[in-house]
């Protein structure tokens, strides 16, 4: 045999000329993208059932010659080498698997003459409108029409009518006569999202794709249709129209809906985003992302956006905010001032949290609250733990134990009733909605770092206002203790400033007393989140040989171990298994805050 | 889904037939048809339900096969073959004749309500073409004459129907 | 003029022969069933081998291979379907069997069922034919009452039951794993191979024989006679008996059931069918169903062939052809599933074309993109040729649009649906550049084909 199994479990293969190493099961197209050799293809998806249906990725395939009786190799006297019987008819790509020896090629002029055949055919009915397409610029059949087109049309015959600008739900809109009939969308529903409720009426060329009528594809991961519809025939209705896409910029981010952490890219033009889409990352989300995770940038532009820092009310300048802010602090009678944290925070914002809480205190530093958020988790995307990141508080040592799941704030509560609190500074927590009454709020100075405006704002001494996941740079730390970053897609805001700033500041109007990293309270530069990095370096064992740079897009992954007894509250969802008991307090996972 | 008690018996019956019970899906939309006429609608659920399988599925079979019909049809239900061998010896103007007799355009009911006439794919019947199907009775060696005789046999017996029903009532 | 040789058609139209069990057992039914359930299964799999028999359905796949490669391994139940879908147009042999000798089937069903450890059969049954469906239940039945079928047959352990199943007038249902989708209660989508191939992952994911009507009354055939005696009926490698179904224009079309090989096409049409129609003459006859190749009249084939074992030189008139399944596929047509549809000089070439388009372009499942914008596109271009404006320029595009199908589909549909449209335009290339001039002179009461 020419090859060389290097591992039982790989397969050597030849693809145009080059051999390579895969995994068994492995299939050509998958092989080839090893090699950077394009296969194109429509209907195959590496997350879903194989169809073969497009034909697009048919390929010249052979295997190594071997006489029939003795098994032993036939030998080409003119190379030397083992022959090769080269299978007459293309084989697709996506259903062929690997096997030892096989030989692939893709540049014959067989292989071309069948894509573009298919090309023609995919085209003769597909209506030609990529100037009004939302699809344009992304569209796999306008992608491959470079490639494999005509350039003129051979069709005069009368396309097919097929429905237009059908609604399929509450967010996705199909424009039938774009389909391709490639049965992503429907294999996806079936598969993925367990809600069977999309298919294909009629046959033939005049296939429809249509959802049962009087239901809906309404389930909260609808929107992933429409991002692996290779055609502009599933869009998005909120997109729809709004934007070129190769006018947008794409932004590195993470999900903050839940403790998933599914990796994303938000979509941008000078300082407005319009899309948020899943970015594959196969140890987390796969290729897949929830809709109400995709709608969280609205929070950007909101009616209720805090743009201007409040002193009991009234709109300030940032340095009378911080002047107020200081004059609190200062006043306070040592051990009255408590802080809320939050799981919303990221890694960098949490650190600095516990840096205030640190420099606050007399000997212990001032308490620590965080807020839990637990809803329903989905089994798929979204966990029961809707904070993004409460293991970067713990790993942090912002707090050492779980947040209780239920009334997570009575502690202070009891303490403010007590009189043992008179200030609380909260990053980022709505202490109104986590369970502090207003007679509660009326008893203490609050100073607020918030995004937008709610009870909690209109009841605090000192409003300071932040940014939103989309404006600022930092990490999360998921379910899985994977630490992910994400980055400013977007600037804030005039008025609001970077938390880590504000924090900052904070921690350099408390004195800077035991282990601030800053006593000027400009000393950090807005969202200069690498200069942290230093201190949370040497000063978290888990960060100890992390530096941000570093940390992959798709994540690193910390040890787990210190926190294996912890009761978190996560079920199981689709890359992440719990290892410790589910939480009994999640049997009444009442929702102490709406996620 | 107002069917008939044989009718919900032999769905019963038929889906044993299958380890797997959304192969009953056919035989069911064949028993409703025929209980009913034809599909009416709220079928999908109704079978989907009955085979614990999603009311898509069903509905993507209905519109796959072309015998299922999703409304009413004629009294007489007429399906003359298209196809090569019998259009070879004259079953286009077989059909053509027929429609005339009935003033019916193809795939709908006929204006007196007494046929619909389908102009269908081979009935496997080619060597004694034209053939048309009349209801589950076949027709063969038809030829424009033989078509109006055929015509005029249904409005006959459409009338001994019509009378017997008179007199019955 | 040879005689026919009538085994699987023994008793169709025989004045007195009934289709009901009684009638059947008077002639000896079930004899046959006896004998076997009385032999061991692998003996009974190698006198099938030994036969040569090669399934009837279209592609002559030789039925003891067919039945070697089902995973007897796996520790799933193996199915058996009877392919009773038969709907390649221009045949209609399915027909005559199932309505006039349906225990015949059955009998063949029950001895290819024990040969394979087989519990469960399915005869899928085309919807047109409702009777046929009636009279098979019913058939099946008295072979219950008998014990020929069901539970502990003829007193042995064994046992298999048969259910009929009624498809709904699709095509691709013939198909064999468009069968099984369409068994399973889905659209009849034909599925990728590899993997599903039956043998291995059929109904259910089990492995599965799906085998044609005739083949199945063949295997009776076969276990009666033994399977030596049987492999030397027919000629090399063409074992057995072929039906072929006559239709079109000649004088006497029909069905007739001959030894494989041993009648030409001109003995069958002229002979056998009486000719053309009076004052016409052939023109062109597709010798295995409408997806076959067309074979023009007056064209010669040369070439060397197979012959059993032997490479034989051939110079044959369409007329000289024999009727098997090498010699069609010798010379670039198939035997296929022995329809033979006939046309004479009074045809438009393109008006039959059109015909042919529009069956498969409504019958194309639609799943796979060649055979489903293809098949459409073909349709559209030779109807629009008679019914609109015909170009010269459209043959050469129907040709392309045709030779961009086979080898690159799911499933053998693409072939069938584009074979026609190829050979139509190799073979009456001139008829189609010109027919935008011939159309000018059609008489208005021509026959009408589209």
């Amino acid at each position: 045999m020419s090859q060389t199994a290097p591992s039982p479990d790989l397969v050597t293969v030849n693809i145009d000329g080059q051999e390579i190493a895969v995994p068994k099961g492995t299939n050509v197209i998958e092989a080839a993208r090893k090699l950077a050799v394009d296969i194109p293809h429509y209907c195959y998806h590496e997350k879903l059932s194989v169809a073969g249906n497009c034909r697009m990725c048919l390929i010249e395939m052979g295997m190594p010659a071997v006489d029939p009786a003795t098994k032993a190799p036939i030998i080409d006297e003119a190379t030397g080498k083992q022959k090769v019987n080269w299978i007459p008819k293309p084989v697709i790509g996506c259903g062929t698997n690997v096997s030892p020896g096989m030989h692939i090629r893709t540049t014959t002029p067989m292989v071309k003459d069948a894509r573009e055949s298919v090309m023609e055919f995919l085209l003769i009915n597909h209506p030609l409108d990529c100037p009004i397409c939302d699809q344009a610029g992304e569209c796999k059949l306008q992608e491959q029409a470079t490639g494999y087109g005509r350039g003129y049309s051979r069709y005069i015959e009368p396309k097919n009518v097929k429905p237009k600008r059908t609604v399929l739900g509450p967010r996705v809109t199909l424009d039938d006569e774009r389909c391709i009939l490639c049965s992503r969308c429907i294999r996806f529903s079936r598969e993925i999202a367990k809600d069977d409720v999309l298919g294909f009426t009629e046959r033939g060329s005049y296939s429809t794709l249509t959802c049962f009528p009087g239901r809906e594809l309404a389930n909260n991961y609808s929107l992933n249709t429409v991002d692996i519809c290779p055609v502009g025939a599933l869009t998005s209705t909120d997109f729809r129209f709004k934007m070129r896409v190769w006018f947008l910029k794409q932004t590195n981010s993470i999900c903050t809906e839940s403790s998933v952490g599914a990796n994303t890219v938000v979509w941008s033009r000078e300082g407005t985003i319009y899309r948020i889409t899943p970015r594959q990352n196969d140890a987390v989300n796969d290729t897949w992302m929830t809709d109400s995770g995709r709608m969280l940038y609205k929070e950007v532009q909101a009616e209720n956006r805090l743009t201007r820092p409040l002193v009991r009310g009234v709109a300030v300048t940032a340095d009378a905010a911080l002047d107020a802010a200081t004059e609190l602090l200062r006043s306070a009678q040592p051990g009255t001032v408590a802080i809320v944290g939050s799981g919303r925070s990221s890694v960098e914002e949490q650190f600095l949290t516990r840096k205030l809480a640190e420099a606050l205190g007399d000997k212990v530093g001032a308490p620590v609250s965080v807020v839990s958020r637990v809803g329903e988790g989905d089994g798929l995307l979204l966990s029961a733990d809707r904070n993004p990141n409460l293991r970067g508080a713990l790993i942090t040592g912002l707090i050492e134990a779980l947040p209780p799941t239920y009334a997570p704030l009575a502690a202070l509560a009891a303490a403010i009733e007590a009189g043992e609190v008179k200030t609380v500074i909260s990053v980022g927590e709505d202490l109104a909605e986590a369970g502090l009454s207003a007679e509660q709020l009326a008893k203490v100075s609050v100073i607020y770092l918030s995004t937008h405006a709610n009870a909690t704002s209109q009841a605090a001494a000192v409003v300071l206002p932040t940014l939103t996941v989309f404006e600022k740079s930092g990490s999360f730390v998921n379910q899985q203790f994977r630490i992910q970053k994400f980055a400013q897609a977007v600037p804030g805001p005039a008025g609001a400033a970077d938390d880590l700033a504000t924090l900052s500041a904070l921690i350099a109007i408390a004195g800077g007393g035991r282990g601030g990293p800053v006593s000027d309270r400009n000393a950090v530069p807005n969202g200069r989140v690498e200069t942290l990095w230093k201190a949370l370096a040497a000063e978290v064992p888990a960060f100890a040989n992390v530096t941000y740079q570093e940390i992959p897009d798709d994540g690193l992954l910390l040890d787990a171990t210190p926190y294996a007894s912890l009761p978190f509250v996560e079920g199981e969802t689709l890359h992440h298994k719990p290892t410790t008991p589910i939480s009994p307090l999640n049997e009444r996972a009442t929702t102490s805050t709406a996620a | 889904m107002n069917l008939k008690p044989e009718t919900l018996q032999r769905i019963d019956e038929v889906i044993t037939h299958y380890p797997v019970k959304r192969s009953a899906t056919l035989p069911l939309l064949h028993l409703i048809q025929e209980d009913v006429g034809y599909l009416p609608e709220g079928t999908a659920e109704w079978v989907a339900a009955k085979l614990e399988i999603e009311p898509i599925n069903v509905h993507g079979v209905i519109t796959f096969y072309p015998m299922f019909r999703q409304k009413p049809i004629g009294r007489r239900h007429i399906r003359v073959c298209r196809t090569l061998s019998c259009a070879l010896t004259g079953g286009y103007k077989v059909c053509d004749t027929l429609k005339e007799e009935f003033n019916a355009e193809l795939g709908e009911v006929s204006p007196d309500g007494e046929v619909t006439i389908e102009f269908v794919e081979c009935l496997a019947s080619c060597g004694s073409g034209p053939v048309a199907m009349v209801d589950d009775e076949l027709h063969e060696r038809l030829t424009p004459e033989k078509a109006r005789e055929l015509a005029a046999q249904i409005r006959a017996e459409s009338a001994i129907r019509a009378s017997a029903a008179a007199a019955s009532a | 003029m040879p005689a026919e040789r009538r085994l699987i058609f023994q008793h169709i139209d025989e004045v007195g022969y009934t289709n009901d069990i009684d009638c059947y057992l008077r002639y000896g039914g079930y004899q046959t069933l006896k004998k076997a359930v009385a032999q061991s299964p692998e003996d009974l799999r190698e006198e099938v081998k030994k036969s040569g028999l090669r399934g009837r359905g279209g592609a002559g796949f030789p039925c003891g291979v067919k039945w070697s490669l089902v995973d007897r391994k796996s520790g799933k139940p193996i199915y058996l379907i009877v392919n009773a879908d038969e709907s390649e147009p221009g045949t209609f042999k399915d027909r005559y069997i199932i309505h006039q000798d349906p225990h015949q089937l059955i009998e063949g069903i029950m001895i290819s069922c024990f040969a394979n450890g087989v519990k469960q059969a399915y005869i899928y049954i085309r919807g047109e034919f409702p009777k046929g469906a009636q009279i098979l239940e019913r058939a099946i039945a008295e072979a219950r009452a008998k014990n020929f079928v069901g539970a502990n047959i003829l007193g042995s352990d064994y046992s298999c039951e048969i259910y009929v199943h009624r498809g709904a007038g699709a095509y691709i249902c013939g198909e064999e794993t468009g069968l099984i989708e369409s068994l399973e209660g889905k659209r009849a989508n034909p599925r990728i191979k590899p993997p599903y191939f039956p043998a291995v992952l059929g109904l259910y994911q089990c492995p599965t024989i799906v085998n044609n009507v005739e083949t199945m009354c063949q295997v009776r055939h076969v276990i009666d006679m033994g399977g030596e005696a049987f492999s030397k009926t027919g000629t090399p490698g063409n074992t057995g008996t072929r039906i072929f179904c006559v239709s079109g224009q000649v004088k006497r079309p029909g069905y007739y059931e001959f030894e494989c090989g041993k009648i030409t096409m001109g003995e069958l049409l002229y002979d056998v069918c009486g000719g053309p129609l009076d004052g016409r003459q052939f023109k062109a006859v597709i010798p295995g169903g409408s997806s076959a190749k067309v074979l023009r009249f007056g064209e010669r084939f040369k070439g060397k062939r197979k012959l059993g074992a032997d490479m034989v030189d051939y110079d044959w008139g369409v007329e000289d052809v024999p009727m098997d399944f090498d010699s069609l596929a010798a010379i670039g047509s198939m035997g296929g599933s022995g329809g033979v549809i006939v046309m004479d000089d009074s045809v438009s070439m393109v008006e039959a074309l059109a015909n042919i388009n529009a069956f498969y372009s409504h019958e194309s499942c639609g799943q796979c993109t060649p055979c489903r914008e293809g098949s459409l596109w073909m349709k559209k271009i030779s109807s629009r040729m008679v019914h609109g404006a015909a170009r010269a320029e459209d043959a050469a595009l129907l040709k392309s649009v045709a030779d961009q199908i086979p080898g690159r589909t799911i499933c053998a549909f693409g072939e069938g649906c584009s074979w026609p449209t190829q050979s139509f335009l190799i073979k009456f290339k001139d008829e189609f550049e010109t027919y935008y001039e011939a159309k000018q002179s059609r008489a208005p009461e021509a026959l009408q084909l589209v």
